[in-house]
């Protein structure tokens, strides 16, 4: 049987191999050592012709991605996309007033409390101050009452609404989403809410818009229910940066980001580690493993049939 | 006592193995990690469905380490599926399931690794987590006159509640325990006769000790994948997750396109290219159930699919239809997309026949030989 696979495969698999015992032998239990140079470079140029096909095939896709009526926001050289580059804090402080004099009349922010402002966008005296700005409802006393105080830094950030059917009355019917996790909740999320709120124009032909509903090309159906309040100088910034409206928009995204990713920081911060450990792990593993491994890898196993022993 | 670790350390393991058999001990590596890492989110995780939402935010963003911990358990899952595809593929390939018990078992640790992994994707209370969950527990009421009441008996309700959630973690944290155990008994059925070997040739004629040798070489692998998976939980970490599951689950809203994570594509494709619901139930099973039938299919003579070499040819296309399989399901119901549905689900199964009886061809070919 295995002759005659020998014959098969043109003693390919089977070839005697004395030739190699004075070259290089460590490739020696490699099944593919026994191929000719030819059917390597063949191969390999099948498989990479394969690979770029379905990479252009999937580039393609991912371009036109043409199949819902949404205009598809462009991806922005954002400051924190690099490798090691962190969230600009200067920013996500600009982006905190935006919050809190913009959006904040529609939108919560359910899932951020006052503390964890403390050394991202303030210090703890400012955010202190921040809190003691809101009323909280707090109790019972020792009556059995409830009764509002200022916020302390362990507090929620209150939302406007109590509840989301007081937020749709207040909204024509249409609900302001929570914007803790607004970034990662879509795709593409910093793009898509940045060319969002900068995004607004008149509605072309043929579109009917509802009352409260406002055309944003970005959004799924079109009609928005949220107006366009970002214009050039909507507010003014503490720090003395010209408020844009891209800058507005750009720094309020940009705090969404951290609202979204508090860990993005440390993650960044974790990638230096990891990248310093495997470089010099990794090559120190792999030569142990070839210190180890070289004895038998150049172990010569001669079988010399008894014919040829007389 | 000392027989189990000494089984690992002085385990005769044949010389020739390559790099593709490294992928059970990064496997045994990923399956602790969720277990470990689990361990510490159960101590934080709150079951309930008013509260899951939030606790799970609560760990992203107040726990020491919380972030870390669960972005490493929720992409741990990723990579998981990933190491057992490739796991799988190799012993395809190199048509290991010829180790009969060894097989059965882990096509069986497959299947609950995949309940597992389903179940635990319901716990964030995401609005994916909940209509993943909607639509997977609903494939159950496509049975005959049991569907309904078994669907109503495992949300233990009228809908997916909060009794639901309740026992989906429940068994979300036994569940691993039994795949361990069920890896020790793959590990232990797989020791009886030692690996098998890329040539195939009786693996007891050169076998070295395994401890020093290969456990030096699995630690190559294992840092390596180590190193991609902490790049991407810490670079992108939700590049394998759906963004919706950022939006708490609410009944009332159904996200537009509904679909799971990546390592079920291929098995939603299926589900969704037979028009018949039940139809579609018993494929989806029958696609992982099929792995099941190979080692009583194939009676193949040698043992290594290079000396097939239509079967090799085949075998590539079944990775590329998987691929493919998996890249349709995230894609919309709608022309395109439909028909190559049908037609990849047609060349997965079509696979396993092929390769079957090309192996046959090809051995009576060879008899004259
Ligand atoms: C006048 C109230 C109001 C203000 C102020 C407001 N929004 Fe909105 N916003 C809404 C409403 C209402 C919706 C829901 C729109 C809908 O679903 O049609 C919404 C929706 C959104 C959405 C979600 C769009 C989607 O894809 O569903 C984002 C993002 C958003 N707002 C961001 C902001 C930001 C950032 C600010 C502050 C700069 C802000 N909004 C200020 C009312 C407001």
């Amino acid at each position: 049987m295995a002759a005659s696979l020998g014959r098969v495969c043109k003693f390919g698999l089977l070839k005697s191999n004395y030739g190699t015992l004075f070259n290089q032998q460590v490739h020696n239990f490699s099944t593919t050592n026994q191929w000719s140079k030819g059917r390597k470079v063949l191969l390999a140029c099948l498989g990479v012709t394969a690979g770029g096909i379905s990479a252009l095939i999937y580039a393609l896709d991912q371009s036109v991605k043409a199949f819902d009526q949404v205009a598809h926001p462009p991806n922005y050289k954002w400051d924190f996309y690099g490798m090691f580059s962190s969230l600009d804090h200067r920013s996500l402080r600009r982006g905190w007033e935006v919050y809190k004099n913009v959006c904040s009349a529609c939108h919560s922010l359910d899932f951020l409390a006052f503390r964890h402002l403390v050394g991202v966008t303030h210090t703890e005296e400012e955010v202190k101050a921040i809190a003691a700005e809101y009323q909280v409802q707090d109790g019972p006393d020792d009556t059995g009452a409830y009764y509002m105080r200022p916020g302390k830094l362990s507090d929620p950030i209150p939302g406007p609404y109590p509840n989301e059917e007081a937020a749709r009355a207040a909204n024509n019917g249409a609900y302001p989403p929570d914007l803790t996790y607004i970034i990662n909740a879509n795709h593409n999320g910093e793009n898509y809410v940045f060319s969002l709120l900068t995004g607004y124009c008149d509605p072309p032909a043929g579109i009917t818009l509802r009352e409260g509903q406002y055309f944003n090309p970005y959004f799924v159906n079109g009609a928005l229910g949220m107006p366009q309040i970002i214009y050039n100088e909507v507010i003014e910034y503490a720090d003395g940066t010209p408020a844009t409206a891209s800058q507005v928009a750009k720094d309020v995204v940009e705090f969404l980001m951290w609202a979204s990713n508090a860990d993005f920081d440390d993650r960044k911060r974790m990638t230096i580690k990891v990248i310093a450990f495997g470089v010099i792990s990794l090559p120190l593993v792999i030569y142990w493993k070839r210190l180890k491994w070289t004895t038998v890898k150049n172990t010569k196993l001669l079988f010399t049939p008894r014919y040829k022993r007389q | 006592m000392f027989k189990i670790p000494i089984s690992f350390i002085y385990l005769p393991t044949p010389i020739n193995i390559n790099y593709m058999w490294n992928f059970g001990s990064m496997l045994g590596m990923f399956l602790m990690i969720q277990i470990i890492s689990g361990l510490f989110l159960s101590m934080h995780y709150c079951p309930n469905i008013n509260l899951a939402f939030m606790s799970i935010s609560q760990i992203m963003k107040d726990i020491n380490s919380g972030w870390l911990i669960r972005l490493i358990h929720m992409n741990g899952a990723s990579f998981y599926f990933l190491l057992i595809y490739i796991h799988i593929s190799r012993n395809l390939f190199y048509y290991s399931f010829k180790l009969i018990h060894v097989w059965m078992i882990g096509s069986m640790i497959l299947f609950l690794s995949m309940a597992t992994a389903f179940l635990g994707y319901v716990l964030p209370w995401g609005q994916m987590s909940f209509w993943g969950a909607m639509v997977i527990t609903n494939l159950l009421s496509a049975l005959p006159y049991i569907g309904q009441m078994m669907v109503e008996w495992i949300w233990g309700g009228f809908s997916i509640n909060n009794s639901t959630l309740n026992r989906f973690f429940s068994f979300h944290f036994i569940l691993p325990f039994i795949i361990l155990m069920m890896v020790f008994i793959h590990l232990m059925t797989l020791h009886i006769s030692g690996s098998s070997n890329p040539i195939h040739s009786k693996s007891n004629i050169y076998k070295i000790i395994f401890h020093q040798y290969f456990s030096i070489k699995d630690l190559i692998t294992i840092m390596m994948i180590m190193l991609i998976f902490m790049l991407i939980n810490l670079q992108n970490p939700y590049m394998l997750s759906d963004p919706d599951n950022f939006k708490m689950a609410n009944p009332m809203i159904t996200p537009s396109h509904i679909k799971p994570e990546w390592y079920f594509l291929f098995a939603y494709s299926i589900l969704r290219s037979i028009p018949n619901k039940l139809g579609g139930v018993i494929m989806l099973f029958m696609s992982i159930f099929i792995l099941f039938l190979l080692p009583l299919m194939n009676n193949n003579k040698m043992k290594n699919i290079k000396f097939y070499p239509l079967n090799q040819f085949l075998f590539w296309m079944f990775i590329n239809i998987f691929i493919m399989l998996t890249w349709l399901g995230g894609q919309m119901i709608e022309y395109p997309f439909t028909n190559l549905n049908n037609i990849f689900t047609i060349l997965y199964f079509n696979y396993f026949i092929f390769s079957f009886m090309l192996n046959n061809l090809f051995d009576s070919l060879m008899k004259n030989y």
